[in-house]
This record gives structure tokens, C-alpha cells and sequence, in this order.
């Protein structure tokens, strides 16, 4: 089944590139400690701002760092990050999906008016104001991540369950006296996680911008724990002497969220080209 | 159409006003003392007190709120405790030139949005629509602040075409669009990508229609028809588009007024927070997402006179 959907992917040009960049990244993320054999975080400074050699295949950064080494653990916070935030947004967002489309109307109505208000913040306005209240951490980035990709996801949730909710099938067992505990779990939920985990697989890139890019404003992930965003910024204030600083920091950022996003387009043109145009 | 609009505002109305006690909440529950912070730490008790009294810090909660809410709607957003200068004025100075970014970046993404758009419907299936079909979903994946900084270094550092920094010699035209160039790129890249592909569904979508096969008919030039008869219809979804990409666009421009050190609302907030100056942060937050809602309300109101499928699905 797996072996099937992925030849299917490589068969076009756009998911095999994608696929490949995906895999590419997950790997050297996974295996970061046997790619390398510095330390991430290991000041040297002797060999500040060393330009890329063999020894240092990206060069190093202005603590003397090895950039390669930095990008590659760089990529496990990325993708941690990445995987986490969209875990919980989607749990929340398809429990109150759930809620918004079989509960009562009044309670419905309270949580799209919420959903749009959240929505209608700029993303990274409202990143400013929440690293202004609670400090620049992890977790600042997740609750972001969160904001931003909840009320979309539960609106779809939500539109889908309102349908659900008239079929017969669900009729039929609410005639048998099932709960609407159940009747969610075990009859409409499974209906409908299809698609949300084809759009989950699109929002990915977003996610991992939304951490670089919180990180190299020197709001997300704190030093010396290494960040893509960070190397970013590192390289941006020596910008003019150290060019392959950032040029280490961004080019993981442009393959990752490239390689989701043609996986992503890939996988929804292929399983549910429904949903086209809906992002 | 009346009614869709008054509703479309209603809504708008509510948003900002769940934004407004948003920020209400956040400068209430920052720790620490405001006051305090305001002043330093070498600050006497009886300077604390009367700032504390100056900013209504010593009245109840409720009536902070009350207070804050009324002032809010009169315009008056606070006093910037360190220049003592209205919020509004200090948001409203920096406003332009957050605004003239986004308006770079709308002029990039429909100057070239559009033409790839109706080269790859008219090319439709060949190679030509294929590289522009990857490259706009390139331009989309790709964060504006990576662009932002690539192009600083490339056009800016290397090869030293365009100016780096800053916003160019007030009254200078000519200066101010020099360095308006690269930034504005940045923020609009992404929706070249989007315009693109939207102009490419709606254009082949548009081919189909009957008119179209009559000036085929009557023996128009290809050209003729797609760029005269066929376009005027096919850009008109570009305008619900760029509703919403105002407001990405407002994201983006933080990042490119940072890398690119210009001024503008962005740059105000991140500068505002690394010293504590709340209302500041508070105010300009506010301001944009007073911006951000409106051009959604107008584009929204806008397509549900060009469109009327919208506003019935709307009740």
C-alpha cells in the first residue's frame, strides 16, 4: 500500500523532487549526531568566520561554529517544531470543529465569530504581541503555530461534520440510541481526517517559516540552540563580509519548505483534487 | 446588497472590538509594574505614584477598561510614556511607508502575476505552463524574509544595483522608489505565485465561454481574445485574492522593513518591544488590525457587487 502511493508520487516529476527533498531533510535530521563530528553549540574562536573549506563544507559562523553542523541539528529543531505544533493544532482544532458542527447553534455561532477574529490578526503582528507578554521561547512559537492554523482547521471540521450530521448512517445510529460521544468517534470522525491530514501535509512549510522566521527576529528558539532562523540572523548582521552565513541559513529553509510544499500538491492533486484551491 | 454589507460590517465591528480587548488584556496582565517599567529602576516612589495615577493605573480594573475602550474609540490611543507624544501620532508617522510597501508589493505581484498567468492558460499543458506552474508554487513556498535577505545580499551587496538600507532622500521620487525595489519584491513575491496560478484557472476558465467563441468565430486574432475579451473577465477573482494578500503582505513588510532597515509600523513594534514600550506595541497592533479587518470588509463587499453567488451564501 505504502510501496504503491509512493511510486505513484515519484511518477510525477513535481512529487518526486518533492519527495526526495522531504526524505533528504528528514534523514540528515535523524542522523545529524553520525553526519558530523562537531558539536553544535562548540565555540571556537580560532576559526571565527572561516569561508567554506573541507573542513568546514559551510563555513563557520562569528563564534567560530561549524555551520553544516548547525544546520543539520538546526533541521531536528525545525522538524520537531514542525510535527508538534501541527499535532496539537490539529487535535484542537478538530475537537472544537466537532463541537462548532454537532453542538448547539448558539455555541456554533460563539466559536466561528472566534475563528474569525483570530484570523483576522496579521500573523506576524500577533507573534509580536504574544512574544511581548509572554518572552521569546519554544513554546511561544507553538502557541503561535497554533493561532494561526486552529480556526482553519476547525472550520473545515466543522463544515464537514454539519453535513455528516444528516446522513443516514449517522441517523440510523442515533435512532439506535448511540451518544453523540459516539456518534462523533466512531461515525463521523474517521470520515472526515482524510482530507485535513492532506491540507495538514501542505501547512507544514508555513509552520516551519513561522519558526525561522519567529527565530531570526530573536523571538523563537533561544541560543545557542540551533536554529535555521538563528544561523539567519547570525549571518544578517555580517552580512557584507560573511556572506555563506546566510546563505547556510537560508538554503535548508528554501529546500524544506519547498520539498513539502511540492509533496503536499503532489499527494492532494493525486488523492482529493477537491480540495484544490482551498488553501 | 445592502443587508450583506451592513452584516459584513457588523462582523467587522465585532472583530476588532474581541482585538480590542485583546490588547486591553495584554498590556493588563504584562508582569510587572507599567509604571515601574516606564521609568527605570532608579525611579522614586512618589514618580511611580504619580505616573501610575497619570496613565489611571490606581482605578479598578473595569474602569480601566471602560476607560480604555472610550478613549480607543475617540482615537486617543494612550501618551508614549518616554517622548510623551500621542500614540496615534507616533503609529500614524510610520504608517506611509508600511503602506507604500504594500502597494510595491501589489504593483509586483499584478505586474507579473497577470501576464504569467494568461502565458501559461494560453500554453496550456505544454512546458512553458509547466515552469510557470513550479515557479509559482516556488514563489509561494519560499518565506518572504529568506527573499528579503537573498536579494539584499545578491542585488544589494554583490552586485551593488540597489541601495540597502534605509527609505530613501525625503522629496527625492526617484531615491525613495530606488530603495521602495528590492523590500517591496520581497513582500509581493509570494503572491506572483498566487496571482499567477488564480489568473491561470480563471482564464481557461473564461476561454470556454460562449462570447469567447464567438469572436473566435468572427475570426478575432488569438491575441485579441485573450488579452482584450477574455482578461477583463478572467482578473476579476484577483481582486478577493489581493483582499486577503493585503493583509500577508502587512506580515511580510515587518520582515522586509527590518532586513531592508527601513521605517514603518513593523519596525516601530520590534524595536518597540526590545524596550518595553508597551503602548506602543499595543497601539500600532491595534492600528493594523483595524486596517486589516477594513480592506477584508471592503474587498469582501466588493466582490458581493461584482458576484452575487457570495452574499446569498453569506446568510
Amino acid at each position: 500500500m505504502i510501496w504503491r502511493t509512493v511510486r505513484r508520487i515519484m511518477r510525477e516529476p513535481l512529487g518526486a523532487i518533492g519527495l526526495t527533498l522531504v526524505t533528504v531533510v528528514e534523514l540528515s535530521a535523524v542522523f545529524a549526531s553520525g553526519l558530523t563530528s562537531y558539536a553544535p553549540s562548540k565555540i571556537s574562536p580560532a576559526e571565527r568566520f572561516a569561508s567554506p573549506s573541507l573542513l568546514h563544507l559551510l563555513g563557520t559562523d562569528h563564534l567560530g561554529r561549524d555551520l553544516l553542523t548547525r544546520v543539520l541539528y538546526g533541521g531536528r529543531v525545525a522538524l520537531l517544531i514542525a510535527l508538534g505544533a501541527t499535532a496539537v493544532s490539529l487535535v484542537v482544532g478538530v475537537v472544537l470543529g466537532l463541537i462548532a458542527g454537532y453542538g448547539p447553534r448558539w455555541l456554533d455561532n460563539v466559536l466561528l465569530l472566534i475563528f474569525d477574529a483570530v484570523k483576522s490578526f496579521p500573523t506576524v503582528m500577533l507573534a509580536l504581541t504574544l512574544v511581548t507578554l509572554f518572552g521569546p521561547s519554544l513554546y511561544a512559537v507553538v502557541l503561535v503555530v497554533m493561532l494561526v492554523n486552529v480556526p482553519g482547521y476547525a472550520r473545515i471540521i466543522r463544515t464537514q461534520t454539519l453535513v455528516l450530521k444528516s446522513a443516514e448512517h449517522v441517523m440510523a445510529a442515533r435512532s439506535m440510541g448511540a451518544s453523540a460521544g459516539r456518534i462523533l468517534r466512531v461515525h463521523i470522525l474517521p470520515n472526515i481526517i482524510g482530507p485535513i491530514l492532506i491540507l495538514i501535509s501542505m501547512d507544514i512549510p508555513v509552520v516551519v517559516a513561522i519558526e525561522a522566521g519567529m527565530s531570526f527576529l530573536g523571538l523563537g528558539v533561544r541560543p545557542p540552540t540551533p536554529s535555521w532562523g538563528a544561523i539567519l540572523n547570525d549571518g544578517f548582521a555580517n552580512i557584507r563580509d560573511s556572506y555563506w552565513i546566510v546563505i547556510a541559513g537560508g538554503l535548508p529553509i528554501v529546500l524544506t519548505t519547498l520539498g513539502f510544499t511540492f509533496f503536499g500538491e503532489t499527494l492532494r492533486d493525486l488523492f482529493d483534487p477537491r480540495l484544490k484551491g482551498r488553501s | 446588497m445592502i443587508r450583506y454589507a451592513l452584516k459584513r460590517l457588523w462582523l467587522g465591528a465585532i472583530i476588532i472590538s474581541v482585538a480590542m480587548m485583546m490588547m486591553f488584556a495584554m498590556v493588563y496582565l504584562i508582569p510587572g509594574d507599567p509604571a515601574s517599567v516606564a521609568l527605570g529602576p532608579r525611579a522614586t516612589l512618589e514618580m511611580k505614584e504619580a505616573l501610575r495615577e497619570r496613565m489611571g493605573l490606581d482605578q479598578p480594573v473595569w474602569r480601566q477598561f471602560v476607560n480604555f475602550y472610550g478613549s480607543a474609540l475617540h482615537g486617543d490611543l494612550g501618551t508614549e510614556v518616554l517622548s510623551n507624544r500621542p500614540v496615534l501620532d507616533v503609529v500614524m508617522e510610520q504608517l506611509p511607508f508600511t503602506l507604500a510597501l504594500v502597494v510595491g508589493g501589489i504593483t509586483w505581484s499584478v505586474a507579473l502575476g497577470i501576464p504569467l498567468g494568461c502565458i501559461a492558460a494560453v500554453r496550456r499543458g505544454g512546458f512553458v505552463d509547466q515552469v510557470i506552474g513550479v515557479l509559482s508554487v516556488a514563489m509561494i513556498a519560499v518565506p518572504s524574509f529568506v527573499v528579503a535577505i537573498y536579494s539584499l545580499l545578491v542585488f544589494a551587496v554583490a552586485l551593488q544595483w540597489l541601495p540597502a538600507i534605509g527609505a530613501g532622500e525625503p522629496g527625492d521620487l526617484a531615491s525613495r522608489l530606488q530603495h521602495l525595489i528590492l523590500p517591496s519584491l520581497a513582500v509581493g513575491l509570494g503572491w506572483i505565485g498566487y496571482i499567477s496560478r488564480m489568473v491561470r484557472a480563471s482564464m481557461l476558465e473564461t476561454l470556454e465561454a460562449s462570447h469567447i467563441r464567438t469572436a473566435r468565430a468572427f475570426g478575432l486574432t488569438e491575441h485579441r481574445i485573450v488579452y482584450t475579451y477574455a482578461l477583463r473577465i478572467a482578473v476579476l477573482p484577483t481582486i478577493t485574492l489581493l483582499g486577503v494578500g493585503i493583509g500577508h503582505m502587512l506580515s511580510s513588510s515587518v520582515f522586509a522593513e527590518i532586513v531592508f532597515a527601513r521605517p514603518g509600523i513593523g519596525k516601530l513594534v520590534y524595536e518597540a518591544i526590545s524596550v518595553r514600550n508597551y503602548p506602543i506595541v499595543s497601539g500600532a497592533v491595534l492600528v493594523t488590525t483595524v486596517f486589516f479587518v477594513l480592506v477584508n470588509v471592503a474587498a469582501d463587499i466588493l466582490v458581493g457587487l461584482l458576484d452575487p453567488r457570495v452574499r446569498s451564501s453569506f446568510n
